[in-house]
């Protein structure tokens, strides 16, 4: 319970009269302790969550040391470099059956998960009326020696009457949106105000919003799934694969149009990886996307992610050319390997005769070799023949266009090799990330609520003195003591403007 | 001139700065301080217009590459935060900019004797690691405004850490008395170890000269000193490295001495400790793990996998979350919250370069 009081002399700035009517309160709860009360408090204490969070962390770093759900082998390597070979085994052991392998599902990581939540449960339910009462609490006007021992203060004396400056005080009190009450005595009143009461509440909007996440974990893991499909180019799908070969239906189609990467110019670095996916439900299409990596496609709750790509083994696909005679529109044609197409307005023909999904030049023989399994530098060879006599023979490279110009002209542009890749798309319904989404934007602002708005509290006390006016302004603020001053020194600078301004009329 | 040679201009300002600061605690004349302050301020400006210069770099290159993608569209793509390199001199550029803030709002200029050695060392380690300075490319999913979000709001929030990290430091050689007590033992290991890495990083990258530097951490960190394959190497290194922090330990309290004599008291720095904590604790949540799992869940459908960089972000959240609680309790308040303090920036800097740089040499994890 110690820190309970503690919180309060923490921050001086806290420690206006009335927040000691609070402390009481906590105090007065102590008398009696059952052993239930005493689970209570042990629940709702913040050592507590000290020691509880200090865990989490703690042993968090394990999984990321050894490496997670993966197979014995990369682990016992692993150990066996830290405790010798011989040990390894046995070491390994040990951290399976402490759950290391796959710690971050095991029961005791799970536990101090769960235990955090009751302690954030129990601890909010607990301090809740207190708060809540030092939210309600009532303002009242500040006794003088209060006044002088509040930990900001402005003082100024003025050559006017009590009622011009009593106006002028709580017209720029009201500008800057603190609604002035007021308490008057003989030759002397004052206006006291406050503002932003509620931001008291925001670590409780950051805690609420921390419960809020660990359900829709909850939510996600108890009712979402993650799966994945590789879908070849033209190949439709009714259903996903979680895990070996266990199947989860979609109840839709999926069809994949055709996948490509494109890269960057004159470089073998990546810049996108698409896929144009179709939905078909109810026998029409109702929906068509090329998704990309940071662009999923979502259809009923059911979300496409681009996550990789691939080669089927030992598939014929069509080679899509698109074949312009000089000066004309080109024409798409879709060809086999060994299939023949016609250059229009030429007596040329053109045969393929090859195909490379990575075409590279060695740089010291200057001789053509295949550098990689995969399309990254596709490239087609044609055999081209005019007249019934072979002429040209040609490799056209996919991404470098240029080399489809012939002599005479006329263009081939190699556009796609296409039915020869998969894409590779993760398949995952996740009901709870709703909740995780409105659960960031309440922590977002539970956090702005805490960390940049603070209560301020303002008295102003006015009296007569001599023909004089004195003006003694003190306030107090949970949190941001330096914009509390700002607000003081406007108020009073802009009444004492206004001010001089009325008396030099 | 390049972007580089500007950059290399503000480095050299920040060092000098670093210099000057620490002469300006020792002397405590007021005209160092002024020069201080110019050199730095001269530093901030031509970084300033070096991360200008290199936004415009790559903005060209990937309107090269993307010349459909619209205006607003290539100038987030290609904001120079895309990679380890680029990241740090963000890095070094908003700490330098809290702490001018500091410096002209608080009227301390005694943390920049603290401030400007982070900066310096981060730069330091730039060159030391060879961490390439091209401008690459970037690959697709590094392509989110997400991810541009999520690195810019980190990083402002690390750079918030990084002064309550100075001011932290500061604290703890302010609050300890003696040579014996743990918090004095504590913060004169963790400076220790600060240099002495920094130092064996230079001998690493003087004796491999001619390695790809881009290679450099990855394979060589420390091999030329403590992991050296010679065990009479590493010895040395060991016993070398211990005088080093005996050394520091045993003239420590020295420092305490210069600082006392400046108008500053250990509340001011707890406040600073604090209110950096409270300014970057709000943004790291926001940046490093809201937008950080929007971005997961948008390119994987995962806004959470426990992988080790996720997990190293969230337990730097979890020891800052700890220090704000920590401040409630009783006796927590001084020496045990400023350690906090300490062990939280550790933590962010095991988090962005621990991670990718220890953790992957073990497995083969990827870059994350
Ligand atoms: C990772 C988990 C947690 C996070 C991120 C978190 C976050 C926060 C934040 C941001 C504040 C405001 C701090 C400030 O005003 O400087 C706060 C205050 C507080 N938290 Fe937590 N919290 C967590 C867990 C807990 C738990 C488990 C408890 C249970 C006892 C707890 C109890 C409190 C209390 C009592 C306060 C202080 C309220 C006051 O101003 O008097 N927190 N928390």
């Amino acid at each position: 319970m110690k820190d309970k009081k503690e919180s309060e002399d923490i921050k001086p700035e806290n420690a206006s009269p009335q927040s000691s009517s609070a402390s009481e309160a906590v105090s007065e709860d102590k008398k009696k302790t059952t052993i239930i009360d005493a689970i209570w408090n042990f629940l709702a204490s913040v050592k507590l969550a000290i020691w509880t969070i200090a865990a989490i962390a703690l042993t968090s770093i394990i999984g990321t040391i050894i490496q997670q759900d993966t197979e014995p082998a990369n682990n016992i390597k692993f150990l066996a470099k830290l405790f010798g070979d011989g040990a390894a085994p046995t070491v390994y052991n040990i951290f399976l059956k402490l759950g290391f392998m796959n710690m971050y599902q095991s029961w005791w990581f799970v536990s101090l998960l769960i235990l955090l939540c009751i302690n954030l449960t129990v601890c909010s339910i607990d301090r809740f009326p207190k708060t809540w009462k030092l939210v309600k609490l009532p303002l009242r006007p500040m006794q003088d020696n209060a006044l002088r021992a509040l930990p900001i203060k402005k003082e100024m004396t003025v050559k006017s009457s009590l009622s011009v400056v009593k106006d002028e005080i709580s017209n720029s009190m009201s500008s800057l949106r603190y609604k002035a009450f007021t308490s008057s005595g003989d030759n002397h009143l004052q206006l006291y105000s406050e503002k932003g009461r509620y931001t008291r509440l925001g670590f409780y909007v950051v805690h609420v919003s921390l419960l809020l996440i660990f359900i829709g974990a909850i939510v996600g893991a108890r009712f979402g799934f993650r799966g994945f499909l590789n879908l070849p180019e033209g190949a439709f799908s009714d259903v996903a694969f979680i895990g070996e070969g266990k199947k989860i239906p979609l109840d839709f189609i999926v069809k994949c149009n055709w996948y490509n990467t494109e890269y960057y110019v004159e470089s073998d670095t990546p810049q996108k990886f698409q896929s144009e996916l179709v939905i078909i439900d109810g026998g029409r299409e109702v929906m068509k996307k090329v998704i990309e990596v940071n662009s999923p496609l979502t259809y009923k709750g059911i979300t496409f992610y681009q996550s990789s790509y691939g080669m089927l083994p030992n598939s014929a696909g069509e080679f899509v050319l698109k074949v312009a005679g000089r000066g004309s529109e080109g024409k798409i044609s879709r060809l086999r390997f060994g299939d023949t197409f016609e250059i229009p307005g030429t007596n040329t023909k053109g045969t393929i005769i090859d195909f490379s999904p990575a075409l590279g030049r060695d740089p010291q023989t200057g001789k053509l070799f295949t550098y990689a399994d995969t399309m990254i530098n596709p490239a087609v060879a044609v055999q081209f023949n005019e007249n019934g006599k072979d002429t040209l023979k040609g490799w056209i490279l996919k991404r470098y266009p240029q080399t489809g110009n012939m002599p005479d002209g006329s263009k081939i542009e190699f556009l796609d090799y296409w039915g020869v890749e998969y894409t590779g798309l993760q398949v995952s319904r996740d009901p709870g990330v709703g909740l995780i989404y409105l659960a960031s934007i309440i922590m977002a602002a539970g956090l702005y609520m805490t960390f940049f708005m603070s209560h301020k509290k303002v008295w102003v006390k006015i009296s007569e003195e001599k023909g004089a006016v004195r003006i003694i302004a003190g306030g107090s603020a949970s949190k941001n003591k330096l914009s509390l001053e700002r607000d003081l020194d406007k108020i009073l600078a802009k009444a004492s403007h206004s001010i001089e301004g009325r008396s030099k009329k | 001139m390049t972007s580089a040679s500007f950059f290399d201009i503000s480095g050299l300002a920040y060092l000098l700065a670093m210099v000057v600061y620490i002469f300006y605690l020792a002397l405590r004349k007021n005209t160092l301080g002024i020069i201080a302050t110019t050199v730095t301020i001269f530093g901030f400006v031509s970084q300033s217009i070096a991360f200008i210069m290199r936004w415009a770099d790559s903005y060209y290159l990937w309107t090269g590459s993307s010349p459909e993608s619209q205006f607003l569209t290539s100038l987030l793509r290609s904001a120079p935060l895309r990679n380890l390199y680029e990241s740090l001199v963000f890095f070094v550029w908003c700490l330098i900019l809290i702490h001018l803030i500091i410096e002209f709002r608080y009227k301390i200029r005694t943390l920049g004797a603290f401030i400007t050695p982070v900066a310096a060392l981060t730069l330091a380690f730039i060159d030391l690691s060879g961490t390439s300075k091209e401008i690459q490319p970037l690959i697709p999913a590094l392509q989110s405004n997400w991810l541009l979000f999520h690195v810019l709001f980190s990083f402002l929030g690390y750079s918030a850490f990084g002064v309550s990290f100075g001011a932290g430091v500061a604290h703890l050689v302010m609050l300890t008395e003696t040579k014996d007590e743990k918090p004095y033992i504590f913060w004169s290991i963790v400076v220790g170890v600060f240099l002495i890495i920094l130092v064996a990083m230079g001998i690493d990258y003087l004796s491999i000269a001619g390695a790809s530097t881009e290679e450099l951490i990855k394979n060589h960190f420390l091999k030329s000193t403590f992991r050296s394959s010679s065990d009479g190497v590493a010895a040395v290194s060991y016993i070398a490295g211990i005088i080093a922090i005996y050394l520091i330990w045993r003239y420590g309290l020295g420092l305490k001495k210069i600082l006392c004599s400046f108008s500053i008291s250990a509340d001011m720095l707890d406040e600073i400790t604090y209110k950096s904590i409270a300014i970057g604790f709000p943004l790291f949540s926001l940046g490093g793990l809201i937008f950080g799992a929007i971005w997961a869940n948008q390119a994987w459908g995962k806004y959470w996998g426990w992988d080790p960089k996720e997990t190293w972000s969230l337990i730097t959240w979890l020891v800052y979350a700890l220090y704000l609680h920590a401040r409630f309790m009783a006796g927590w308040r001084g020496k045990k919250v400023a350690i906090l303090a300490v062990v939280g920036f550790v933590t962010v800097i095991f988090t962005y370069l621990g991670v990718n740089l220890l953790l992957s040499g073990l497995h083969s994890y990827g870059s994350g």
